[in-house]
């Protein structure tokens, strides 16, 4: 402790704190604050750029998720519109197939009908036609019968050569 | 922690030194005894009956003169440069150290004499005598003495390579983001001392305010510490009035900065019995100091030590002058030389971090009280 007390030495003291104090506004002015700004800038700088890289990497991933959203939401639309198509598709078809089936059987009955009316007009002109030529017959053998049997019997076989149904 | 174990080792190795000097001290101690006013003569002209003594003697005296301050700059045996001489005695007397011829003359100056004993100036008569005490202490008058010693010399070395080394690495942040040059060794340096010594110790909030203080502390301790490994004799970290001084800014910034819970810490503890109160104000009292006053020992005398423990085992070399052993104690003081290496940056650690720890005690906010 002697030792100390007398290693001491004011002159030395004062120089070092005014030197040491002097030093540390000189370079509080010139050094640190320049250089502790410039890292905090820095940093700060970094960490910014790092956060919107994050952020943007959000983004994207949102967007992403968007797309395949839209996306998804285009493929059941199409979807949708197929089926919608397949089905107005298949009512046309089916409706036309109705239609024409119904065409179909209307001229079948038209045709049914129409042969119905031509075979009833056809058996009665028949009718008609065989009875008349029953008076002809008639009328003829009557005419003959008087002069000759054999004769009769001849004109008999003519007339009825002569008809012929139509 | 890893710094105590180093410390320690820097100390017991330091006492290693110590004990292979203890022969010639005590030899020196007795002279001195015998004939008090011849100690200058006898140092420098020490006449040993015995050879191994006087080279005992010798490495005695360089050791010494190597770590206490002087009013020459020796660069080595013989060749050296004086310094400026500033006394207030009857007006400011400014000459050069020249004047002592290393301590061997009496300088007179204006009408007044001056000698130095022990790197100390006292006024004395044309003869140059001394009167000692029973402590072989001059009782002459001491003149207030500001010269530019070799300390206040390297001081002032050291504070302007810091300010330009400094003030370059700032430069390089005016055109970009990025250090450059000295710059880049530096940076990762401060962004330390700002990361791992001043935020965690002080605290987010109030950490700003002292970087400018730690990190000088930090570069100038270290610095000086470097500086001190090389062969130019400079012990400027292990001199006490240096240690004191920085410490004593230490200890005033701590007082300046505590807010209303650290001193109600130191004078009325809470959280302990009333009866014990004044009993913690006293101790926590005595602690205000011995803070302060550990960091201030803790710095003088490691850098001390390793300087001693070196130049001892270099002595070693020389009173031994083996070719056999020589070799080994150069090994030695290598080793010893990169360990001393590691102390003078673990020292310019300890002595900020345990400052910005002060700092922090000092602005510390007690949210859980």
């Amino acid at each position: 402790m002697d030792k100390l007390i007398h290693d001491f030495s004011f002159g030395l003291f004062i120089w070092q704190l005014l030197v040491f104090v002097a030093l540390i506004f000189l370079l509080k002015k010139y050094a640190w604050k320049p250089i502790l700004d410039a890292v905090n800038a820095r940093e700060e700088s970094i960490e910014g750029a790092l956060k919107a890289a994050e952020k943007a990497r959000e983004e994207m991933k949102a967007l992403q998720s968007d797309n395949e959203a839209i996306l998804k939401e285009a493929r059941e639309e199409r979807e949708r519109i197929l089926k919608e198509a397949r089905d107005m598709k298949n009512k046309i078809v089916a409706e036309a197939k109705e239609a024409a089936s119904a065409e179909a059987d209307k001229t079948v009955a038209a045709a049914k009908a129409s042969i119905e009316a031509e075979k009833t007009a056809a058996v009665a002109e028949l009718k008609k036609q065989a009875a008349s030529l029953s008076i002809e017959v008639a009328e003829k053998v009557l005419g003959q019968e008087l002069s000759d049997a054999n004769k009769q019997a001849e004109m008999i076989g003519k007339i009825i050569d002569d008809v012929k149904f139509n | 922690m890893h710094y105590n174990m180093f410390s320690k080792l820097s100390v017991s190795l330091a006492l290693v030194g110590a004990m292979f000097l203890s022969v010639p001290t005590n030899a020196q101690d007795q002279d001195h005894h015998e004939d008090p006013h011849a100690v200058e003569a006898h140092e420098t002209h020490g006449h040993a009956t015995e050879e191994g003594h006087d080279v005992k003697a010798q490495i005695k005296e360089t050791i010494e003169h190597h770590l206490s301050d002087s009013y020459d700059f020796t660069i080595t045996e013989g060749v050296s440069f004086p310094l400026p001489v500033i006394l207030f005695d009857e007006g400011l007397k400014v000459f050069s150290s020249s004047k002592f011829h290393h301590g061997e003359s009496v300088a007179e100056v204006d009408g007044n004499h001056y000698v130095l004993h022990h790197s100390k100036v006292y006024k004395t008569d044309a003869s140059g005598h001394l009167t000692m005490d029973e402590h072989h202490h001059p009782t002459n008058a001491m003149p207030l003495d500001f010269s530019i010693t070799k300390n206040v010399f390297m001081i002032l070395v050291m504070a302007t390579f810091m300010f330009f080394l400094f003030k370059g690495a700032a430069k390089a942040y005016q055109t970009g983001q990025t250090p450059k040059k000295a710059g880049r060794f530096l940076e990762p340096l401060i962004i330390y001392v700002r990361d791992e010594i001043a935020i965690p110790n002080i605290g987010e909030k109030h950490y700003k305010k002292y970087m400018s203080y730690l990190l000088t502390v930090f570069f100038f301790i270290w610095f000086m510490n470097l500086a001190g490994m090389t062969p130019l004799g400079i012990n400027v970290t292990g001199n006490i009035t240096i240690t004191f001084s920085l410490a004593l800014i230490t200890f005033l910034i701590t007082q300046v900065s505590g807010n209303k819970h650290y001193w109600m810490h130191i004078f009325w503890m809470p959280g302990v019995p009333v009866i014990l109160k004044p009993v913690m104000a006293i101790i926590e009292l005595i602690g205000l100091f011995v803070k302060p006053f550990s960091l201030m020992i803790r710095l003088y005398a490691n850098m001390l030590a390793g300087h001693v423990v070196l130049m001892s085992i270099i002595g070693l070399i020389f009173v031994f002058g083996s070719w056999l052993i020589s070799p080994a104690f150069f090994g030695l003081t290598l080793v010893l030389s990169l360990l001393e290496l590691l102390v003078a940056a673990l020292q310019a650690y300890i002595f900020t971090m345990l400052t910005a720890l002060y700092f922090g005690s000092a602005v510390e906010e007690h949210d859980h009280h």
